[in-house]
């Protein structure tokens, strides 16, 4: 029998690979941007489990908004990747130093 | 009952190991491909759960939007990706304590039966899920209660496609444009010019 505790563990899981996936390619911003994906997959699990084992659907309207915030973070990332890559000609994120920051 | 564990393990046995993949293929075409296996068991999960409208929305909007988003970008650039591995295994050791660290923590968070359904249900506050269909409910509940929020991620969506449309649009100067103004404060006798031509030249 599946419990809310298998999905939130798989949400944990998922979680973990996206956070791992940073960690790894460290210079691949489109990685690290498919990483960020798959964090806001495992929330949407995560709120969406717990909204129908709560009987509650504000959870799922909640999961509805994180795509929508999910799918504009994608496009604007990916336009400054664009912009960044026609710049300079690379997308490495450690080159990334015009700031001086 | 087992139909649906077995169901379960399947679905989520291969989210996780796509998207342990997505993370971990050589070329990025491959990575995207991956994410796009990843959710679409994340939305067989969804459907399993009976939150059908979110499935089928993670679907259209992942799959049909971003992830061919992130094909196009990819194949768009000319990127030496192996270069892009360098330093991998640099940080895997890292990586994996790290990750080993958080996974351990998560699941003595979520696996220590804390969200059982009598301790939080005097939170719900909603409509009861089962009595009618989900999408009718969502509609129910989204146009109502959260419209402004409803509202606001459309201003969200309005102001990202704003965004990356001005960030990516670039004037090279060679494009010849319609002046309107210019046209409109043209007049006849600077537009106009008679000329007499004798016969047999040109002008």
């Amino acid at each position: 029998m599946i419990y809310l505790e298998h999905y939130l563990f798989l949400a944990a899981i998922i979680f973990t690979i996206g956070v791992l996936g940073i960690f790894l390619n460290k210079k691949n911003v489109i990685i690290i941007l498919m990483s960020i994906e798959l964090i806001l997959l495992s929330v949407n699990i995560n709120l969406i489990s717990f909204s129908v084992f709560l009987n509650d659907i504000s959870g799922q309207i909640f999961a509805m908004l994180t795509l929508t915030v999910a799918a504009a973070e994608a496009a604007i990332g990916l336009a400054i990747l664009v912009v960044f890559y026609r710049n300079l000609g690379s997308i490495e994120v450690n080159k990334i130093n015009k700031l001086k920051g | 009952m087992y139909l649906y564990s077995i169901t379960f393990y399947i679905f989520s046995l291969v989210a996780v190991l796509s998207a342990l993949m997505v993370i971990s293929a050589r070329n990025p075409v491959h990575s995207v491909l991956f994410l796009i296996l990843s959710f679409v068991n994340a939305s067989g999960l969804f459907v399993l759960l009976g939150a059908e409208f979110l499935a089928m929305i993670l679907v259209v909007v992942y799959v049909g939007a971003v992830a061919v988003l992130f094909l196009f970008v990819v194949m768009m650039l000319d990127i030496n990706f192996v270069k892009l591995r360098e330093g991998f295994l640099q940080y895997l050791p890292f990586g994996a304590l790290l990750g080993i660290v958080l996974i351990i923590e998560l699941g003595i968070l979520f696996l220590t039966k804390s969200f059982s359904e009598n301790s939080l249900s005097q939170f719900v506050q909603s409509p009861q899920i089962n009595e009618v269909e989900n999408t009718k409910l969502i509609g129910q509940v989204l146009y109502t209660d959260y419209f402004y929020l409803f509202q606001i991620s459309g201003l969200i969506l309005l102001v990202a496609m704003v965004g990356s449309i001005t960030l990516t649009l670039r004037d090279r100067g060679q494009v010849k444009r319609q002046n309107i103004s210019s046209q409109n404060f043209i007049d006849a006798k600077n537009a106009v010019e008679k000329k007499k031509i004798k016969l047999g030249e040109g002008i």
